[in-house]
Parts: structure tokens; sequence; C-alpha cells
């Protein structure tokens, strides 16, 4: 029988300097969780720990501040992306980040992510969509499905009264301030790995001095679809991603490049 | 810092504007509206020109937020608009009371409700004053009453809102903001404050965060209990307040910013016709000069309110004169402002229906004024008819 020496031991996974040691007040099964870890790996794999500054939103995620070693501003709903301004413009040697959900981006903070998008701002948004307001109990989003049932759309979403779900992240892919756009998921392992790869580069972006990037992650909240956590991702990875397609919408620094290269 | 002392003729928006680059502004974020559009164009010049942060924000909710992020990472911040688009900076504003942040906010009033006018009014002293956003919270309040006084005045709000860290307003109106006066172009920069709060990357230090959320009820009334402890300190420290002719004034007018401007014309005139007249000019609005208001009022025959509006600063003078004196109210609204022969006609008619305050005559009829009981002693009583 062989035992290991302590030499020979290697840590192949751990929690990030980036993420706090404290258990969440997320529910099982919730996306935050992974989405957290995800960032966290990245500001430590990227170095940028010690100069990053977040910017919390209102939702369940405005508790950001709590999980991350990393200096934090609470924004009111909806206004992160102009809070975010503020604090690039006068740290402008900062990293800095929105944690933002669906209601809060989509809904009431259309106009400052929008805004900030055709400044160029330079920051990265972290764009967790879960298709409802999980945090005052399960109602209707500007991200809710056509035919989603919430506490506020009972019989389901009716495009005759309630519209149609906002594609945001393909519109701020059209806009020139946009350096970067790209759409992942939570649903499984490999979709984590790509959404990883997309913050990534969403981050040496904005390092490397790009406009604005914008990672939205398709996530779940088992408590508000009355789903279970397994469920919850099954229902991501076959329904949600039909009207969210992954993939990379924009990704302009590749585009000159390769343009560069042709030309 | 400049040192010149030749005054100079400059408008109101922009020697505010001015005023808030020499007092080491770091940044200004503003949306246009009238009648302070031009403090925005100022510093769109001025502000990037000196490698300073200027931004024309997509609303009045951004340029507060962008406000908000700004001052959390520690910047000297500015914001500037009208009215309405105060409105749309109240819930920033409580915001920022609740996460303590510094930043000053310059409100040109113009004349509401609604859309309104853009001609000058006082109209929004209880939004000012009485919290702004929702909330349980105060800002500093100050009005200036001329462009040079103005220019004084933002220095000293950057100051407060520093020591306190707290939002601070200057409250003043489109007369104000639109006219151009004498200033002399001696300008003040605050010193800064060392703090342990803003945010700028935990580098080797614990991680700070800047917010207003505590779910625990608990934990935020701590937190309000903390603030309302703050709030007790400014009003006991920073109320400012300006008396003229008061020595010899047995009516006297309050009004700040432009109505006193008007006040004084009105006085003056008064005066002339022999009314003892003089004004109590409050230049912080909040903290209000409760108790000096309080103190004069015994000497006072009355005292006539007057503002840009239906009377809302007439209120914090009631209370705080307690019934020691008769108060009076005079407003024009709508973008109007009093004539000082308004005025006059107004103090002639609190003077005309008021006792006078030595009258012997008044001062006799109440100590000649029999107590009944010593009547019933007496079996008076019977002579007045009761019990019969």
């Amino acid at each position: 029988m062989s035992t290991m020496t302590p030499e020979s031991r290697r840590i192949i996974y751990r929690r990030p300097d980036a993420l706090a040691d404290k258990s969440t007040h997320y529910c099982p099964g919730c996306g935050h969780g992974i989405v957290h870890r995800v960032v966290a790996e990245l500001l430590d794999e990227l170095d940028l720990t010690a100069r990053t500054i977040g910017v919390a939103s209102v939702g369940c995620s405005v508790f950001a501040y709590d999980y991350f070693t990393v200096d934090f501003v609470e924004s009111p709903h909806g206004r992160a992306p102009a809070v975010a301004t503020g604090v690039r413009r006068m740290r402008p040697d900062a990293f800095v980040f929105t944690y933002q959900g669906d209601g809060d981006l989509a809904a009431i903070g259309a106009a400052e992510i929008v805004g900030a998008a055709a400044r160029g701002e330079r920051f990265s948004v972290i764009f967790v969509n879960n298709g409802i307001y999980g945090m005052t109990g399960g109602q209707m989003a500007p991200t809710t499905l056509l035919g989603q049932r919430t506490s506020s759309s009972p019989l389901g979403r009716d495009a005759a009264l309630a519209g149609y779900p906002i594609p945001i992240t393909e519109m701020l892919a059209l806009m020139p301030g946009v350096s970067y756009a790209a759409r992942g998921s939570i649903a499984d392992p490999p979709s984590v790995g790509r959404t990883k790869a997309f913050l990534r580069r969403a981050f040496e972006n904005q390092v490397s001095g790009e406009g604005m990037s914008i990672v939205e992650i398709l996530s779940t909240c088992p408590v508000g679809w009355g789903l279970t956590p397994t469920e919850s991702m099954e229902h991501v990875a076959r329904d949600v991603v039909k009207t969210y397609p992954l993939g990379v919408l924009v990704d302009r620094r590749k585009d000159a490049a390769a343009r560069s290269a042709e030309g | 810092m400049t040192t010149a002392t030749r005054p100079i003729l400059m408008k109101g928006n922009e020697a505010m504007a001015e005023a808030a680059v020499q007092a080491g502004c770091d940044a200004y974020f503003g949306y246009p509206i009238t009648p302070q559009a031009e403090l925005l164009e100022w510093m769109a010049r001025r502000m990037p020109e000196l490698g300073r942060v200027f931004i024309q924000a997509e609303s009045e909710l951004g340029a507060i937020n962008m406000a908000l992020g700004a001052a959390a990472a520690g910047a000297r911040v500015l914001v500037s608009s009208s009215s309405p688009g105060i409105s749309l900076m109240a819930e920033a504003m409580s915001y920022m009371a609740g996460s303590e942040l510094p930043v000053v906010l310059i409100n040109v009033m113009r004349g509401g409700p609604g859309l309104g006018s853009i001609g000058a009014s006082q109209s929004d002293y209880f939004q000012a004053t009485k919290g702004h956003g929702h909330g349980d919270y105060r800002v500093p309040v100050l009005a200036p009453s001329s462009i040079a006084e103005a220019v004084g005045m933002v220095a000293d709000a950057f100051e407060i809102a520093e020591r306190y860290r707290t939002p601070v307003m200057i409250l003043t109106d489109g007369v104000m903001g639109q006219a151009m006066e004498p200033v002399v172009p001696a300008y003040r920069t605050p010193p800064r404050l060392s703090e342990t709060w803003s945010l700028s990357g935990a580098d080797g230090r614990e991680p700070r965060v800047v917010r207003s959320l505590n779910l625990k009820p608990d934990d935020l009334e701590v937190h309000n209990v903390a603030l309302q402890a703050k709030f007790a300190t400014i009003s006991e420290h920073e109320v400012r307040w300006a008396g003229e002719h008061l020595d010899d004034a047995e009516i006297a007018v309050v009004a700040y910013g432009t109505a006193a401007r008007v006040a004084r014309t009105a006085i003056e005139r008064a005066r002339e016709h022999g009314l003892p007249v003089g004004i109590f000019r409050p230049i912080t609005l909040w903290p209000f000069p409760s108790a000096e208001l309080a103190a004069l009022a015994p000497r006072l025959r009355a005292i006539l309110v007057l503002e840009l509006s239906s009377g809302q600063m007439v209120e914090d003078v009631r209370l705080a004169v307690e019934g020691r004196a008769p108060v009076f109210f005079h407003g024009r609204t709508g973008g109007m402002v009093p004539t000082p022969g308004e005025v006059v006609d107004e103090l002639r008619r609190a003077w005309a229906t008021t006792i006078p305050i030595d009258d012997p005559a008044w001062v006799d009829e109440a100590a000649a004024e029999p107590d009944p009981l010593s009547l019933i002693e007496q079996g008076a009583w019977a002579a007045t008819g009761i019990g019969r």
C-alpha cells in the first residue's frame, strides 16, 4: 500500500482568493454561485483581484459584495452602468465590472446600459439572465419567455398583453462602443467552461483598453420557476437557448485583427 | 487658486461652475435643462482641458448615479440640474445619504409642478429640505442670494459634504442662474481630508464596501441612529443666516435667495415710509436657523415670509416662532417674481393689522382684565347676570 507524501500532493481545486470564505444566501440550484466562482477564478488568473472594483445591483446578487474579496459599491436598481461609469472614469487603473440581473439591466436599467454602451465605457458587464425577478418572488421580466408562467403572468406570457422577450445583448452588440458581447450558460459543465472563456475574453478586452464588454449568462431560478435544480438546468439547456442562442455576438478586436490580416 | 481681486462680471451658472473647478472638483456629471444649461456647458469646456472628468449623461438618473460611483471612488463631485431633473435624482440622493457619500448638487430652480416654466422659482423648498428622496435623512441645503455669495458657497459645500460624508445641495433659482453680477474671482480650494472608506481596489488591505443596504432591521436601526446623530451635529454646527436692519426692526421679512434680494429693496422703501423693517435671511435652509429666529420673534410685531412659491419655508418659520409673533406670507409662483411695491403693501397690511409690541394700552388691557375668581369672591358675578 502506497501513501502520498506531502510533496507529491497537488492542489487541483480550491477556493479562489477573490471569493470570500462564506456560504452564500443563494437558493439550491441557483446559478449565481457558479457565476461568482467563475468570475473569482478569472480575477485571480488575470491578476486583477487587488485592483478590482465591483458594482452590485439590486436583486438577489446585490449581496455579491459579501462574496468577493474586492472593493464593491452598491448601485440603485438598474443604475449599475452609470455607477460603474463614475468609478471607472475616476479610477482609470482599476478593473471594474457590474454584476446585473435581467430585470435590472433589461427593464429598469435599459437606458443606463445603452448610455454606457454608446459611450464605450471601459468596464465589463456580467449579465445574469434567469428570465424572472427572483428576489421579489418570481415576477415576469422583460426576458421572460413567451408562454412562461410567472407570478405576474400566471397564464403564461402573452405577447399581445406583455410583448416579447428583449434580445438586449444582441441590441448592445450592434453598438460600436461595445467591443465584445457573448452569451453563455451555466446549464452543464461544458457550458460553464465556454462561459468562462467568454468572460476571460471580456475581461481581457477591458484590460487592453477596449470599450464595454458584456457577457450574458443564462442562469436558473428553481424556486421562482417551480422546478427542481436539475429540471432548471435542463430547462435552460433545452428551452431557454431557443430564445437566447449561445455564442459570441460581436468581437471587434478579433474582427479588426482579421481585417488587418486580410488588408 | 486664483488671487485676482478686481471684480469681473459673471453669469450665475458660469460663476458657480468656475468656483467648482477652482475648488478642485474632480468630476462633473449633468444633463441639459434650463435654466442651468450654462453650468453644464462651462464644465464641458473646462473639465476636459484640465484632464478632469466631464460626462453629459443619458439622463439625470445617469448623471447622479455616475456621481455616486465617482464619489465612492473618492472623487470631489459636482452635479447640477433644475427642478424636474432634480426629481429624477431623488432616488440616488437617498442612496448617497444612506451610503454616506459626499457630493455637491446644484438645483437652479424653475417653476413647477410638472414641466412648469423656466422662470425663477423657489417651489422645491420642501423637496430640498425635507429629505428629497425616500427614507429618513436630511441633506444640508445652502441658499445664496447673490452670485458672489454663490461662488464662496461652492467651496463651502464641498467642505461640508466631505467633513460629514453627506450630499449637500445648493438651492438657487433661475434669476440667480441667469443674472450677471460682479464677482471677485478669488476662489478657495478646500483641503482634502484623509479618509479610509473610498474604493481604489483592495490592494494590501481589507476590501471596502460602499452601500446603503442593511437587510436586518436591527442593523439598519443602528445605522440610522448613527445617521441621525450626524444630522444633529450638522444642525448644531452648520446653521447660517444673515440679518439686516434687525436691531430696531418691529417687522422682519424672512426670505432667502432671490426673494431676499426683492425684500432688501422693499425694506429700504418701507423704511423711507417710516416702517421699521429688517430682513432675516436663512442661508442654510436645512439646518434651518430656528433657534435664532425664535430668539428674535418676541421682539417683533410681525413676521412676513416672502417666497417664490405658494408658501413652503413659511411652515418652518411658524414651527420656529411657535406663536411668539404673528406670521404673514406673501408669495408668487410659476416663475413670477414679486415686486418690491407688492412687498411694501404686504408690510403695510401686517403693520396695520397687528398690535404694537410696546403699546401700553395693549399691556394695560391685559393687566386690567379682571380675574373671574376675584369677581366671584366680590360677589360681582351676580351683576354680570351669570347664575341668575
